[in-house]
């Protein structure tokens, strides 16, 4: 069986037995600032536009949306807090889905994506989100668009505070990405093209 | 020397648009590196470096540990972990699963390890149909050549190449905007991503103490690749094992950057197992294939071990002046740059490409800019005397080494060395010759030989 | 090399150290330093030619290399060379403390960077990457030049750029050696100086070469010609 085999021929060159303890790896480095509440969703802001991607902080998240997405069509996720500022209630807006193929389907003629994030990295400008019963993957992945609504307390500094507070995503999820910005490609002469294959217009509404 | 690596540096040496393309778009990737790692940007970029060569390190010296690790909680997260001594294990599987799920459709997302043991043309061969999705590596598929450079796979390529490309292969009006030709790629592909029955991945890190795979892009083809179809399966080396989640605090500062410049690729995603349930998407199915393809045969080694470290984040290639200048269609193998420099003998035996681990003027450059500490100079040298070894082995360069024995012979004896420079000197530099003088000759001009060595004008003081 | 094709360099490295307090003493048995060697693959005659290099040198209080890349092979890789045979090791660990490289010596053991020198030129200072990068010779040979009476010194861009000799490597791979001296000789025209400097002599061949092929004025002076001019 090759996995005998490698995991033998592993240990022959390390000079290692099967099952042999290993010393302790050299700590995980995890620096967490200190760093306000208000800086942080400036940073936010500032990294997401920066990417070309557009960011508000706002009060009323439901009217801009509105604006936003007024026309077109949009499928929003099952993110209880969409629900309670409105947007799912917006006209064009399709919400509540959770049959994966009927949602693939109207993600792939919607016009926008609507989701809300776990996290948001203020140092990055990123957006972090795990698969649930209330936020699917396609959402923020097929459309064109994606506007993504963050409750400011979910901002946090960075890498280093994401996973300071989740050490093991893979215990909550079986899918966490980090979104920096719209999807884009210089794959041609250097040239960069934005909206490849994911989103190519991103916005984030910090309430 | 073969005649093979000359030929190929030579005709990219002649080819002025391609010099331009190379060097410009090195040059661009190069600065924004710099720009990114700079002080004011990411004051602990020495210390993550230590840090990440650091873990690496450790992974690596305790493999199978980490190995075994990861394969427990993939399976703890309802996946599967698929060990593959090389290409051919790796398409029995995947055409055996195909077969069993009456599968015939596979998007790809980019990975060098599939490209290693050339898995689309196997699965080809077998009658599947296996489609790149990065936008450089479908229009790579569609050319049907090797990447350029790990990062930019389509380096060398023009639009109005892409043009013809499109035209010739897709069946539509020739477009040279580059924009619209993306555009064109996206709505092609996006049939592919959601009619396929399989998405096939790479991994940049694979995460042991969460069973979870790690996927660095830009566009979404990985995202798409990986959350579309019912089945997925990543395929990675063994070495890309790491500890734990939080050494990706550690790893993800480095990779962009020193990739891009970016501060974090667009898209990272952490995948562990299929779906879970209550998750609305994702898929049914997750495979991890663990492969050796000769990693095994470079472990042993504990000076050149490091060489696994890599990232592929292409630092290295940015900044090296040799690849600037020969392009990463000179490489004999899928890896070019410095990496492709150490890592092709190790993998293909130093007599596959005996003038790899020399095509380096050894500026170290390369060295001062890998996120993780690979020391490549040294591991070139390294190479250089396994070459010479096995020269010796099999009786070659017998020139060379006898060059080189009288050469420690003459720096030997002080009084017959002078007298062979006193004696060269007074010759002048030889007219018309080949060898090493002519080699020299073509390119720059030669010193003017001095009347009198140091050591004659020291006596005389 | 110094000693066959560039004696002038030799002797300007020590005036300047004699200018400096310094008693110079030429060890007469010297010829190299084993790199060629080296580089090439050929470790047990590299190790030859170092063991050489041992006996000339061990009764030496400091010794003074007017060269990045003989100074690194001589500071790093001597150990690398000789990791199985500790006695030889031994010697090996006490002679790297010794060994310096001409501007590092100035600058921080003999504490000196104004040597009274005075060239009225335009320069821009090239650095060979195994001084830079193995040795971290980047500051001072700039502060020795700062020094320098009329001479105004101007960075090249972009910089640190390797000059494509890498020794056989110039040889073996000639049409790429000459291809990326080229680049160079383009970034060192754009600084409009008159002079190009260096610490690596090797690199001023090959960068000359180079300069004397395009039909170029500009030169080239090694730093301790540079420091011995008046």
């Amino acid at each position: 069986m090759s996995r005998d085999n490698i995991l033998h021929r592993i240990r022959t060159a390390l000079g290692r037995g099967a099952g042999q303890a290993v010393a302790e790896p050299p700590p995980a480095r995890i620096r967490v600032p200190e760093v306000a509440l208000e800086a942080r969703v400036a940073s936010l802001l500032e990294r997401v536009r920066a990417l070309a991607g557009e960011a508000w902080e706002s009060t009323d998240p439901r009217g801009l949306v509105a604006n936003a997405i007024a026309g077109k069509t949009a499928i929003a996720s099952n993110a209880p807090c969409l629900a309670e500022w409105g947007i799912t209630s917006l006209p064009g807006v399709r919400s509540g889905i959770t049959d994966r193929e009927e949602l693939r389907e109207l993600c792939a003629v919607a016009d926008v994506g609507i989701t809300s994030a776990d996290y948001a990295l203020g140092d990055t400008g990123t957006l972090v989100m795990l698969a649930s019963p209330r936020e699917a993957r396609m959402i923020s992945l097929l459309p064109p668009a994606h506007i993504a609504v963050v409750p400011r307390g979910r901002i946090l500094t960075g890498l280093d505070e994401l996973f300071s507070l989740l050490p093991n995503p893979a215990e909550l999820t079986s899918s966490m990405v980090l979104i920096t910005g719209p999807s884009r490609t210089a794959d041609i002469e250097q040239i960069l093209v934005r909206g490849v294959h994911g989103p190519g217009s991103l916005t984030v509404v910090v309430v | 020397m073969s005649t093979e690596f000359d030929q190929k540096v030579h005709v990219t040496l002649a080819d002025a648009n391609l010099q331009l393309a190379i060097y410009t778009a090195t040059g661009r990737l190069k600065e924004k590196r710099i720009e990114a790692v700079a002080p004011d940007a990411l004051p602990d970029y020495q210390e993550l470096r230590t840090q990440a060569n650091a873990i690496k390190k450790h992974a690596i010296d305790n493999l199978d540990h980490y190995l075994e690790q990861f394969e427990r909680n993939v399976a703890a997260h309802g996946g599967k972990v698929v060990y593959c001594k090389d290409g051919t294990e790796v398409a029995d599987f995947v055409l055996a699963l195909a077969k069993e799920r009456a599968a015939h459709l596979i998007v790809k997302s980019k990975s060098m390890t599939t490209e290693e043991v050339d898995l689309n043309e196997r699965l080809e061969h077998h009658g599947l149909e296996s489609v790149e999705t990065d936008l450089g590596e479908y229009i790579l598929q569609l050319a049907r050549e090797r990447p350029y450079h790990i990062v930019a796979p389509a380096l060398h390529m023009t639009r109005y190449q892409v043009a013809d490309l499109f035209e010739r292969c897709l069946h539509v009006p020739r477009e040279t905007v580059i924009e619209k030709q993306t555009a064109l790629a996206r709505s092609v592909l996006r049939q592919k991503f959601l009619a396929a029955d399989i998405g096939i991945s790479g991994a940049n890190f694979l995460v042991a103490d969460s069973g979870a795979v790690v996927i660095v892009e830009n566009e979404g083809n990985a995202r798409l690749t990986t959350s579309a179809p019912r089945i997925h399966i990543a395929i990675a080396g063994i070495e890309k094992v790491i500890p734990r989640a939080q050494d990706l605090a550690t790893f993800l500062k480095l990779l962009a950057r020193s990739a891009t410049g970016q501060l974090l690729s667009v898209y990272t995603s952490f995948l562990s197992g299929p779906r879970r349930a209550g998750e609305i998407d994702g898929p049914d199915e997750f495979y991890v294939v663990l492969l050796d393809n000769g990693r095994t045969r470079l472990l042993p080694d504990k000076a050149k071990r490091q060489s696994l470290y890599c990232i592929r984040c292409g630092a290295c290639l940015n900044t090296c002046p040799v690849y600037r200048k020969i392009g990463g269609h000179s490489f004999p193998w899928v890896y070019s740059g410095p990496i492709g420099a150490i890592l092709t003998p190790q993998f293909m035996g130093v007599q596959h490409e005996p003038a790899l681990p020399f095509a380096s003027s050894l500026c170290g450059a390369c060295g001062e800019v890998c996120p993780v500490k690979i020391d490549i100079p040294k591991i070139l040298l390294e190479l250089r005397s396994d070459t010479r070894k096995a020269d010796a082995r099999e009786h070659q360069n017998r020139l060379e080494r006898l060059g080189f024995r009288a050469f420690a012979w003459l720096m030997t004896h002080p009084r017959l060395f002078e007298m062979a420079g006193r004696i060269g000197r007074s010759m002048g530099w030889p007219a018309g010759t080949k060898g090493p003088l002519g080699a020299w000759l073509s390119e720059r001009d030669l010193p003017p030989l001095p009347a009198h060595s140091f050591r004659e004008m020291w006596r005389r003081r | 090399m110094v000693d066959q094709l560039f004696p002038k360099i030799g002797l300007a490295m020590a005036e300047v150290l004699e200018r400096v307090g310094c008693q110079v003493d030429f060890p007469e048995d010297q010829t190299c330093c084993g790199q060629p060697a080296f580089n090439s693959g050929y470790r047990a005659e590299a190790r030859t030619v170092a063991r050489h290099f041992l006996d000339t040198f061990e009764a030496s209080e400091a010794i003074v290399v007017p060269s990045g890349s003989c100074t690194a092979m001589i500071a790093h890789h001597f150990a690398e060379l000789f990791h199985k045979e500790p006695e030889t090791l031994a010697r090996v660990h006490a002679i790297e403390k010794r060994v310096w490289e001409f501007s590092t010596f100035l600058t921080q053991v003999a504490g000196v960077e104004d040597v009274g020198a005075r060239l009225d030129a335009v320069v821009t200072f090239h650095d060979g990457c195994h001084g830079l990068r193995e040795l971290g010779v980047k500051a001072a040979p700039r502060r020795l030049l700062g020094r320098v009476r009329g001479l105004e010194l101007r960075e090249m861009l972009p910089a640190e750029e390797c000059c494509g000799f890498g020794g056989t490597f110039a040889v073996k791979f000639s049409e790429l050696s000459g291809a990326m001296v080229r680049t160079k000789i383009e970034a060192i025209e754009r600084t409009g100086a008159g002079t190009v400097v260096s610490v690596d002599p090797s690199c001023l061949m090959q960068i000359q070469g180079a300069l004397s092929r395009a039909g170029s004025s500009i030169g080239t002076m090694h730093l301790a010609e540079v420091l011995a001019s008046r």
